[in-house]
Formats: C-alpha cells, structure tokens, sequence
C-alpha cells in the first residue's frame, strides 16, 4: 500500500502491528482452526468412537488407509494450534507478572506440540506397519 | 481507608464488580465456553495417550481400552463428548458475533439456550448411537 508521506495517520502505527507485532493474524488464525474443527473433529470423535471397543489389530487396520491416517493428522494439527491460541489467551487474560507470564506462554507451545508430535508419530506408525 | 492528615479519602464510586451482577445465563455460558476450552485442553492427553498405546502394543492397548471401557472410563469419555460439543456449538455462535449478527438480547437468550440445550440432546444423541452401532 502506498501511503502519502504528506498524510502521515495513525495507519502509520498499524502497520507496525500494533503491540504485539501481529495484528490481527491471531484472532484470525484462532477462526480459521475453529471452522477446520468443526468437521475434523467430527471425523475425530467418530474414529475414536468407533474404535471402542476394537483391538489393536482394528484401529491399525483403519489407519492403513491414507485418507483416515490423514485425516486424523490434519484435524490435530488444526485442534492443537488452536488450543494454544486459545489458551494463550486465557495466559494473557490471568497472568500479569512477566517471568509467569512468559514461561507460561512458553509452556503452552511445548505442551500443544508436543502432544501433536505424539499423536502424528504414533498415527503414522500404525499407517506404515505392515 | 488509608487515612492521612489531610483527612479520609474522598469516597469515590467504585466501578461494580463482578461479583455484585445477578447472574446470567448468558454471562454463565461465556465463561463456560472458556472453562470448556481449557478443559480440552487438558483432555487431549487422553487422545494423545490412546493414539500412543495404540502405536506401542497388544498389551498396553487392552490395558487403555479396558479403562475406556470401565464405567468410569465411560464416564469421562461421555463427559469429554459433552464439553467438546458445548464448546464447538460456542464456538458456532461466536462465528454468527463475527458477522455482526445475533446482537439483539433476544437472540443472545435464544443462543445461549439453544447452546446449552443442543450440546446436551446431541452428547446423548451420540452415545446412542454409538452404543446402538456397536452393540
């Protein structure tokens, strides 16, 4: 965008981002991941469902197939990146002291990719064996 | 009070707390839809715990799925459905806030029952189904 030097507006100090450096690219990204959910997570809910009361044997049977193995990565994908907005805000809302606050934040990345990195691993595994 | 010299402080209004609002149910289901969300949060172990016993063996498979299947296991799953439903039906709702609709406060009361209602009726429209699937 092409702003005239002449007209300086506080879109000026938008375009920085405002505090955070980000924007709106949060809230944003927290809606995307929610519409995502929304059938993911049914997909989800309706595999582990399904699953009750199945053998190994059964869940790894369904995983054989790329669609399901897939399916289920993407919709973790979506279900962690959201709940660590999600409680990133909730960090931001209760936690005022910066040490707290900032190893709390940090905390919160490491839990929700960790359990990520659990899940797909684990997902892929059983799609790969033979 | 802190007092000084010159005298007590002047009594100034206070903003009203939270605490002193009649509650609603409408300030009720919006908090709600935040504990829920961090209710998630935490549940996803369990997901994440299935997947990995899933991936590991025979044995710890049984192991997990027979806690699944306990009563109690039931229980907690029943209960996760329910605070996933309640919060993805929050989450549609937000969605109709963002297109700048459903302000009236009659909508707001239509939506936050129609919230608490259907996150209710579909858990339970869930698990029948899936029991009457599987049995």
């Amino acid at each position: 965008m092409i702003i005239d030097p002449g007209m300086k507006t506080p879109l000026k100090k938008v375009k920085g981002f405002g505090a955070a450096k980000s924007g709106t690219d949060h809230f944003w990204q927290q809606r995307a991941t929610a519409v995502a959910n929304l059938p993911l997570v049914g997909f989800m809910v309706g595999f582990v469902i399904y699953h009750l009361n199945s053998t190994r044997a059964d869940v790894i049977a369904s995983l054989h197939h790329p669609v399901v193995a897939l399916l289920l990565i993407m919709g973790l994908a979506s279900v962690f990146w959201h709940m660590r907005l999600g409680l990133q805000v909730v960090i931001e809302d209760y936690l005022h002291t910066h040490l707290t606050k900032f190893t709390a934040l940090a905390l919160n990345i490491a839990y929700a990719t960790s359990l990520f990195a659990v899940a797909a691993y684990s997902i892929l595994k059983m799609s790969f064996a033979p | 009070m802190a007092e000084s010299k010159q005298g007590a402080r002047a009594e100034r209004p206070l903003s009203p707390h939270l605490q002193i609002y009649r509650p609603m149910l409408s300030m009720t289901m919006s908090i709600t839809h935040r504990i829920t969300g961090v209710a998630l949060y935490g549940g996803s172990i369990l997901l994440v715990w299935w997947f990995a016993a899933a991936a590991e063996s025979d044995s710890y498979f049984n192991m997990v799925q027979a806690f699944f299947g306990h009563w109690l296991g039931r229980i907690i799953l029943f209960g996760f459905t329910w605070v996933l439903i309640h919060h993805a039906l929050g989450g549609i709702r937000h969605f109709v806030w963002d297109m700048g609709k459903g302000f009236r406060l009659s909508s707001v009361e239509w939506m936050v029952r129609a919230n608490l209602i259907g996150s209710i009726l579909l858990t339970i429209l869930l698990w029948v189904v899936a029991y009457g699937v599987k049995s």
